[in-house]
């Protein structure tokens, strides 16, 4: 017998017990205050979502079209590289976001972490969320909002870097040409959910 | 996106969580091989921010496996079976011959079932062996080879089902 045949049922894959490890490591993880950056994927409408979560609140809402992998490997350069698969603490957003995919919800009521914008990106997230369920605001007027009118295209890059698409209302955000202009989760996911807003 | 430094931890898990259970269950036996997993796991993370760039994750990992079993052990108390007497008692076509891979690994002495598991079950080098263990790596080729002998007098693979390729 080789000792590849001798150690055969040891390379037997193991799943469930995998996947049981992985959802205890999560627990005891977040329970020792080491589990950084929590994360869940979430079906919508506009295609899989990947949430994330800090201890503070949720910091990444990213679409298939931007790269999971991508968005991860930015969570553990940018905030840490303890980053798990840990459905728990994204429970409460996963359960909003279905609820506004369901047109139950018009706001967003959760703790977020704005950590991954500064400066000029950042304050201009704050005044999108200004913007309520089913309106739409221009770049333009957006930039005058945030004290500085000149900077149309600088907004239109917070949009576009937004880390928190759905839950700061970037898709509101629309050309004053009338055109809908770009989004980080394509044009047509846009056009999707200015149509399920104005649905109401 | 470029993004320099550390792959997020998720990854690790995925890609070595099945090896460092291969390791804990032949270590450690299969009984307690999940508490060990969990303490590598955890303790791992812990660290992994810390972990300098351009490590071997497997290696370390299995450093961290290597402690945490012998830890294990410790707390159990010394293993009671004594492994000398085994090959008087258990004859090549001995009806009683293990058809599960943990138990007979689990009546080697712990030199021999850790070098077989570190070198078989991870592939790890008998020079790393070596650290891990003490001694030389030409020790650590040696306890294999006394395990690996022992393994096939007292282990006979279950039903040809269970078997991955003909003998």
């Amino acid at each position: 017998m080789s000792t590849t045949d001798l150690f055969a049922a040891a390379h037997r894959d193991d799943h469930e017990t995998m996947a049981r490890l992985q959802t205890r490591l999560a627990e005891e993880a977040d329970q020792d205050g080491v589990l950084d950056v929590a994360y869940r994927l979430l079906d919508s409408p506009v295609g899989t979502l990947l949430l994330a979560a800090t201890e503070r609140g949720l910091v990444r809402v990213a679409f298939a079209v931007q790269d999971h992998d991508a968005a991860l490997e930015q969570l553990a350069a940018r905030i840490s590289p303890r980053v798990l698969l840990a459905p728990a603490r994204l429970d409460l957003a996963a359960r909003e976001l279905d609820d506004y995919f369901a047109r139950r919800r018009t706001a967003f009521d959760l703790p977020l972490d704005l950590r991954l914008a500064s400066g000029f990106r950042r304050s201009v997230l704050e005044h999108l969320r200004e913007i309520g369920y089913g309106t739409t605001a221009s770049y333009k007027a957006l930039a005058a909002t945030a004290g500085n009118p000149g900077a149309v295209r600088a907004v239109g890059t917070a949009c576009a870097t937004n880390p928190l698409p759905l839950v700061i209302p970037c898709h509101r955000v629309v050309r004053s040409d009338g055109q809908i202009g770009n989004y980080a989760g394509g044009t047509e996911a846009k056009h999707a959910l200015l149509a399920l807003e104005s649905r109401a | 996106m470029a993004v320099a430094g550390r792959e997020p931890f998720e990854q690790v898990v995925r890609r070595h969580g099945p090896t460092v259970l291969r390791v804990c269950r032949a270590v450690v036996g299969p009984d307690v091989a999940e508490d060990a997993w969990s303490e590598t796991f955890l303790s791992a993370l812990r660290a992994y921010p810390d972990l300098p760039a351009g490590s071997n994750v497997e290696a370390w990992l299995v450093t961290i496996a290597h402690r945490k079993a012998l830890d294990q052990v410790r707390a159990a108390g010394r293993r009671a079976t004594p492994t000398d007497k085994l090959p008087d008692r258990i004859g090549a076509d001995d009806p009683e011959r293990h058809t599960d891979l943990w138990s007979a690994l689990g009546e080697l002495p712990d030199k021999q079932r850790q070098s077989v598991a570190y070198h078989h079950l991870v592939g790890l080098p008998y020079e790393e062996v070596a650290v891990l263990l003490g001694g030389t790596a030409a020790a650590a080729r040696r306890a294999a080879a006394d395990g690996i002998k022992t393994l096939r007098r007292t282990y006979l693979p279950a039903g040809p089902d269970d078997r991955t390729d003909p003998r």
